[in-house]
Formats: C-alpha cells, sequence, structure tokens
C-alpha cells in the first residue's frame, strides 16, 4: 500500500492535519500566526544546515527553530523593540542567511521550490514514521499541557495566581510549534505552514461554539482541506501544498456564509 | 504551626519598584481565614499590585510574602476575552480546576449567574461578567479569595447583595479574603479590617476606625466620611418584633 506516491502524500498530509489542528487553534487564539511564520522561515536555515553536515533534516529544523524562538524570549526581554519588529528581524534574518549558507554549498543540488513550497508526492516511508510518531508524540505533549496553556490563553494572571504554572506551559508550547514545522515542512513548505496551522483553524471558529467543537471542526477542515487538495492537484496537474492551502482557504470561505446566518439569527 | 495556624497570607514590609518608581513601599498585611481584609485607596495606589504581590504575581519584590495555601481563588480586575476564542460560562469555570456538573451549578446560583451557564462569555455584560467570575472563583472552594473590585459593574442593589454575599461566602468556606475596592462606603459591612493604601500605608483599622481617620479625610474627602459615620449610624439599633427599638 505504501508504494503508492500519492497514497504514500495522503497518509503523510493527514497525518500533519490531525497535529495542525489542536496547534493551529491555540495560534490563533494567543495571536501567534506571525511567530510560526518566523519559526518557519528559519526552517530554511534548518535545511541548509541538515545538507551541510548530513544530519536529519526533521531534527535539524526543530533545533533551528528551538534555537530562533529562546533567541526571540532573549530578544524580547533585552530589547524595547515591539515584538513585531523582532519577529520580522529574525525571521528575514533566518531566511536570508539560510539562503547565503545554500550559495556556498554549491556542491550540493538542491531544491529549493520543494523546500519553500512543500513536496507531498516525494514522502518517503522514513518521513511517515517522522510525521506520525512525532506527531503522536505533539499530540500527548499538549494533551498535558492543555490545562495550564489553555487557562493562560484566557488569561495568564488568573492561570499564574491558581497555581498552574504558565510560563513552563507557554515554553513547551514553543517546542512544539518548532516540532509542528520541522515534521510538515515537507507536506505544505515553509512558506505555507503557518497557512496551514491558521486557515482551517479560522474556519473552525466561524462554525464552532466551545473551544472544543473550534479544535474538532480545525482537524476536520485540516483533513478536508489534504484530500481536496491532493486529489485536485492530481486532477489538474496543479503543485500539490498550494493546492492543499488553496482548499483550506475554499472551505473558510464556505464557513463565512454560516457565520453570516448567526449574526442575523442573533438580531 | 501554632499562632500562625489560621494565617494563609502574611506580607512583611513588602515594595515594588518599577521604571524606579515604587508602585508600593513598606506594605504589612495578614489574611486569616474567615477573616476580610479590605484593601482602599484612590486609583494608582497600589491595590491591585499588592494584591498581585500576595498570590506570587510579581516577582523582584522587596519584602518578604508568606503563603500558607495553594488553594487561591482569584477574580482580576480585568479580563477580555478574544473573539476568536468561543467560551461559554461552563466551560470558563472549569478553567483552572476539574469540577463536577453539580458544582458548576452551585456555584453560579450562589452569585445569581446560574441562567447565564449557556451564554458565550463575549455575550455578558459587565455585571453578568463579574458574578460569572465570582462564582467560578468561588466554585473550587479556595482557601483564600482574592477578589479585585468584584462587584465593578453591578447595580447598586446587586453591589450590596454581592458585598452581603461575600461576606456569607467567607463564613460559609472558612475562607480568607483579601478585597480591593476603592468605596469604603458599600464594603463597610462585609470587612473585618482595612487597610487604606496610597503608595504606602495610609492607615488601617476596622472600618469606623479608618472612616474616623485624619489620613483618610485627607485621602478621601471630609464628604467620604461623613456618609460613612451616617450609614454607620444606622446600624447601631435593632427593631424587634413589637416594633420597639433597642440600642446594641
Amino acid at each position: 500500500m505504501f508504494d503508492d506516491f500519492f497514497i504514500r502524500a495522503l497518509i503523510a498530509g493527514i497525518g500533519v492535519a490531525f497535529v495542525t489542528g489542536p496547534l493551529g487553534c491555540f495560534v490563533v487564539w494567543r495571536r501567534l500566526s506571525y511567530f510560526g511564520d518566523t519559526l518557519a522561515h528559519s526552517a530554511l536555515l534548518g535545511v541548509t544546515m541538515a545538507l551541510a553536515f548530513e544530519i536529519n533534516i526533521a531534527i535539524s529544523i526543530f533545533i533551528i527553530s528551538s534555537v530562533i524562538a529562546i533567541i526571540l524570549v532573549k530578544l524580547e526581554k533585552n530589547t524595547n523593540l515591539p515584538g513585531d519588529a523582532l519577529l520580522g528581524l529574525l525571521a528575514h534574518s533566518a531566511l536570508a542567511v539560510g539562503l547565503v549558507v545554500i550559495g556556498f554549498l554549491s556542491f550540493i543540488r538542491f531544491d529549493i521550490m520543494g523546500l519553500l513550497f512543500g513536496d507531498i508526492l516525494a514522502v518517503n516511508v522514513d518521513d511517515l514514521i517522522i510525521i506520525w510518531g512525532g506527531g503522536a508524540i505533539i499530540l500527548i505533549v499538549l494533551k498535558i499541557i492543555w490545562k495550564p496553556l489553555f487557562a493562560s490563553t484566557v488569561n495568564y494572571e488568573l492561570a499564574e495566581a491558581e497555581g498552574l504554572n504558565p510560563d513552563r506551559a507557554k515554553a513547551i508550547f514553543t517546542i512544539l510549534m518548532a516540532a509542528i514545522i520541522a515534521i510538515s515542512i515537507k507536506i505544505v513548505g515553509l512558506l505555507l505552514i503557518t497557512g496551514m496551522l491558521i486557515i482551517p483553524t479560522a474556519m473552525a471558529r466561524n462554525i464552532s461554539d466551545t473551544p472544543k467543537k473550534m479544535v474538532i471542526f480545525s482537524i476536520c477542515g485540516g483533513l478536508l482541506s489534504v484530500i481536496m487538495g491532493l486529489f485536485s492537484s492530481l486532477q489538474f496537474n496543479t503543485p500539490s501544498g498550494p493546492s492543499i492551502i488553496a482548499a483550506a482557504l475554499f472551505l473558510f470561505i464556505l464557513s463565512l456564509f454560516r457565520i453570516k446566518q448567526s449574526i442575523q439569527l442573533k438580531n | 504551626m501554632t499562632i500562625e495556624n489560621n494565617v494563609l497570607v502574611k506580607l512583611t514590609e513588602v515594595g515594588l519598584k518599577q521604571r524606579n518608581k515604587w508602585l508600593v513601599k513598606g506594605v504589612s498585611l495578614i489574611v486569616e481565614r474567615g477573616k476580610i481584609v479590605t484593601l482602599i485607596g484612590p486609583n494608582g495606589s497600589g491595590k491591585s499590585t499588592t494584591a498581585k504581590i500576595a498570590i506570587g504575581l510579581h516577582k523582584n519584590i522587596e519584602g518578604n510574602v508568606e503563603k500558607f495555601t495553594d488553594k487561591i481563588g482569584y477574580v482580576p480586575q480585568k479580563i477580555s476575552i478574544d473573539w476568536t476564542l468561543p467560551l461559554k460560562v461552563s466551560d470558563f469555570m472549569v478553567l483552572t480546576d476539574e469540577l463536577d456538573e453539580e458544582k458548576i451549578n452551585e456555584a453560579l446560583k450562589l452569585t445569581g449567574a446560574d441562567h447565564l451557564k449557556n451564554q458565550n462569555l463575549g455575550n455578558l455584560s459587565g455585571g453578568e461578567f463579574q458574578r460569572v467570575l465570582l462564582a467560578r472563583a468561588v466554585s473550587k472552594k479556595p482557601d483564600l479569595l482574592v477578589l479585585d473590585e468584584p462587584v465593578q459593574g453591578v447595580d447598586f442593589t446587586g453591589e450590596i447583595a454581592l458585598y452581603k454575599l461575600i461576606k456569607e461566602i467567607a463564613d460559609k468556606l472558612n475562607c480568607g479574603i483579601l478585597l480591593i475596592s476603592h468605596d469604603l462606603h458599600t464594603v463597610m459591612t462585609a470587612t473585618d479590617h482595612v487597610i487604606c493604601l496610597n503608595g504606602h500605608v495610609c492607615c488601617s483599622g476596622t472600618p469606623k476606625d479608618v472612616a474616623m481617620n485624619n489620613e483618610y479625610k485627607l485621602l478621601f474627602g471630609e464628604q467620604a466620611s461623613q456618609t460613612l459615620s451616617i450609614y454607620e449610624h444606622k446600624h447601631d439599633h435593632v427593631h424587634s418584633n413589637d416594633g420597639d427599638i433597642k440600642k446594641n
């Protein structure tokens, strides 16, 4: 079954959607979409490091993204620059340095488009193991830190006052973000990962009235996007990563009709 | 654990300096089980800061905080829920603790918010929201309740009823309460000890002592003190069933 490249792509995409659903909710709730972007941009540096030192790409991306996240926290404490400027600074610096390093590694043949927009059809069995194994670990850890993370998302001081240790939950969540980017880079590419995190979630917000429903709909939206995107890319011979994101956008637009209805009902 | 048996939190000469300015300095207070301690003072006098220090929300403080319990219920002064987060009252109730259905209902009923259970938090009015916040803090049966202006936005009759309720909660749960208010008048009956803050402890004592204190008069004006004494006067007698009035 795993012999067929399309089946492998489908299994990989489904694995990623299960993880981006719940993580995406926190990205939207905590206003971290640009933070996700920054980590994703730094993934390019991770890939070049992996190629230069011949280590696993996912592990290398995970390490570099975590380092960038730590640098961000340090900068936030030690400068007066606003958060979005710091994020932009790190995102584009990491991207630029990554590209410069690629320039030095001229002896390596390198598919930059696959890195930017994903190369889900080239997923192999090792990738599947990383996606499903890594994804399972991410979800288990998220389940463990759910309470303090969610409580501090609603109100930091309340969570802190009532003894939930929100700082630790936040730090662990940051690592989870680095991990999801590491395992999903091959599916949608570093420029589109944030889309996979927030578009199904934005869709889910329009049709949910509780956090739990929002997580479930977000996962469903991600799964549907992957399936619709992959089949349409097969049908119309379009690039698969962008097709997945376009499918997510289509679902989001559909969900807008629902929210219009509910607003009318309320009036 | 002899004398300090009932002490829930003890602040000794605490202070907090931010950007070269002392927000509060040299504040000492003790909250005991079953007692209500009220912090009053004008805007920016450090009431909220002091409460936050007491529950460990501020690091890098001067002085000493001893906490003898971890079971804390907190009603922050301001809380805003982002639209992106759909949250019903029933979800909010279990935010920091697992509670069964019955306890949720009981707590909401206690603060007169049981009809709001299935409402979205974003649709509540200010006063309704305060009732829910209070219900959530009470529902976990804490040892120490910290209430930062818990009745803001509540209508006048509701305000008095809620203060009465807070008093009942303190008795029923036998918990200590650290209450913040800018209005001594309304908290009068529901407090054991008042601390008047203005960056430092201006004066402290029973509500009556504080109302009569010169520093308090200086801070809030003669008027505040007078309304208070009239208010207090009303309570120096009881009406018996036959219509007779007895002095206390």
